[in-house]
């Protein structure tokens, strides 16, 4: 898979010569550097630890949990060209939907900031998903569920399910950043179609 | 190999936002120095982060940490344009203390202090949350990355509005996007691969 396109300037739809394109270029390295990021997460050199279905399923979910359906729709197509994509595409997307929230809840140490504790929900992927989707990539989603919602929930007991489930610690380094990639991926985009619409 | 995870033991750890310095310690193995390649040296960017937990974890996976810190360096630290420094530290604290990094906070909370000279007003922030009034300005900046850093982002025409208003071009409004978006990353990696410890 080769993409010469810019990502984001794709997904804001930023066309040579508009005003978001002069945003965007008054900063090469930041452009650049957001592309590399995408490319090592998506084109990896690598998929050892972290396969491309498996990378782009989590894609899927959490450019639908952010409620974001062009960046879904990107992802998507990229899922549906994989071996058994179509299926996880269908899949992942109805889970996400189905469970789709607001962010961010999470409870702090406990001490003066409990307080400000917010509950919401975790996702736990029931047996029809679970058969679909199998052990390893059901733990990435509802990881992915965390980190996407109320990352300050995190714990070793989180990451103990990835590794009970398969994942290396390389390859939970590897989706943990996939996940908060996209956090910082659909902001930008957000954020500047504000600004190219102005 | 079968892969486990650490579970510390952290004597007093931090639970309220500060500037103060504190630490953070891994939930899982980072990379010793002894089994660092050139290509891990060269994905720290720094060398020196080879002795920080954080940084030699996520060396693990060397494409994503090198792309991920020169995008992160050019964001905060290009500064011969566009929105100052204590702003895009701003921007980085708002995110982190909606999104509740402690640790993210800490480093930024002093970072923004260090640049605009208004360490009670950072402390504000840091102790009421992002409903502080700090100012218009600050505040219209606060707000903005607070809209962008909820799930899903509620970052409107208004915000891009408000913060002209409140004298940003819209240079520097994308470097207050920029600034936190990136924190949107750095939060969910800080709060989910460690926690944070007293200062070291």
């Amino acid at each position: 898979m080769t993409d010469t396109i810019d990502v984001i300037d794709h997904l804001v739809g930023i066309t040579p010569g508009a005003p978001a394109d002069a945003l965007r270029s008054r900063r090469p390295i930041t452009k650049e550097h957001a592309q590399k990021s995408w490319t090592a997460l998506f084109e990896p050199v690598d998929e050892s630890q972290a396969s491309l279905v498996e990378r782009f399923a989590v894609a899927v979910f959490v450019a639908v949990l952010h409620g974001d359906k062009s960046i879904k729709e990107f992802y998507g197509t990229k899922l549906a060209g994989l071996e058994n994509g179509t299926v996880i595409l269908a899949t992942v997307t109805a889970l996400a939907e189905l469970n789709a929230a607001k962010g961010p809840y999470g409870h702090y140490p406990e001490g003066p900031l409990s307080a400000e504790n917010t509950d919401g929900p975790a996702l736990d992927i029931g047996p029809t998903y679970r058969a679909i989707l199998g052990d390893r990539l059901s733990a990435a989603l509802e990881h992915a569920y965390l980190l996407t919602y109320h990352p300050r929930d995190a714990s070793p007991a989180e990451l103990q399910k990835l590794l009970s489930a398969g994942w290396s610690t390389t390859g939970v380094v590897t989706l943990s950043q996939l996940v908060s990639f996209l956090a910082f991926q659909i902001r930008v985009v957000a954020g500047l179609r504000v600004l190219a619409a102005a | 190999m079968s892969d486990t995870v650490i579970e510390p033991t952290v004597e007093n750890p931090p639970v309220v936002f500060t500037q103060d310095k504190i630490g953070w310690t891994a939930w899982l193995q980072p990379l010793a120095e002894g089994e660092l390649t050139d290509r891990h040296y060269e994905a720290l960017v720094d060398k020196a982060r080879a002795k920080s937990a954080y940084f030699a974890l996520l060396v693990r996976d060397p494409d994503i940490l090198e792309a991920r810190t020169k995008t992160d360096n050019d964001i905060f630290y290009n500064t011969k344009d566009g929105l100052p420094r204590a702003e895009r530290e701003l921007a980085a604290t708002a995110a982190s203390r909606l999104n509740g990094c402690i640790l993210c906070a800490s480093v930024h909370s002093r970072f923004a202090s260090q640049y605009s000279k208004r360490e009670a007003d950072v402390q504000k922030l840091l102790d009421e949350g992002v409903g502080a009034d700090l100012g218009e300005r600050w505040n219209a900046i606060v707000s903005a990355s607070v809209a962008l850093s909820t799930t899903p982002p509620s970052f409107t025409a208004d915000h891009a509005k408000r913060l002209r208003e409140a004298g940003l071009s819209d240079e520097e409004i994308s470097d207050v996007v920029h600034g936190a978006a990136f924190f949107n990353w750095a939060n969910r990696l800080m709060l989910s691969i460690g926690e944070p410890t007293p200062a070291g």
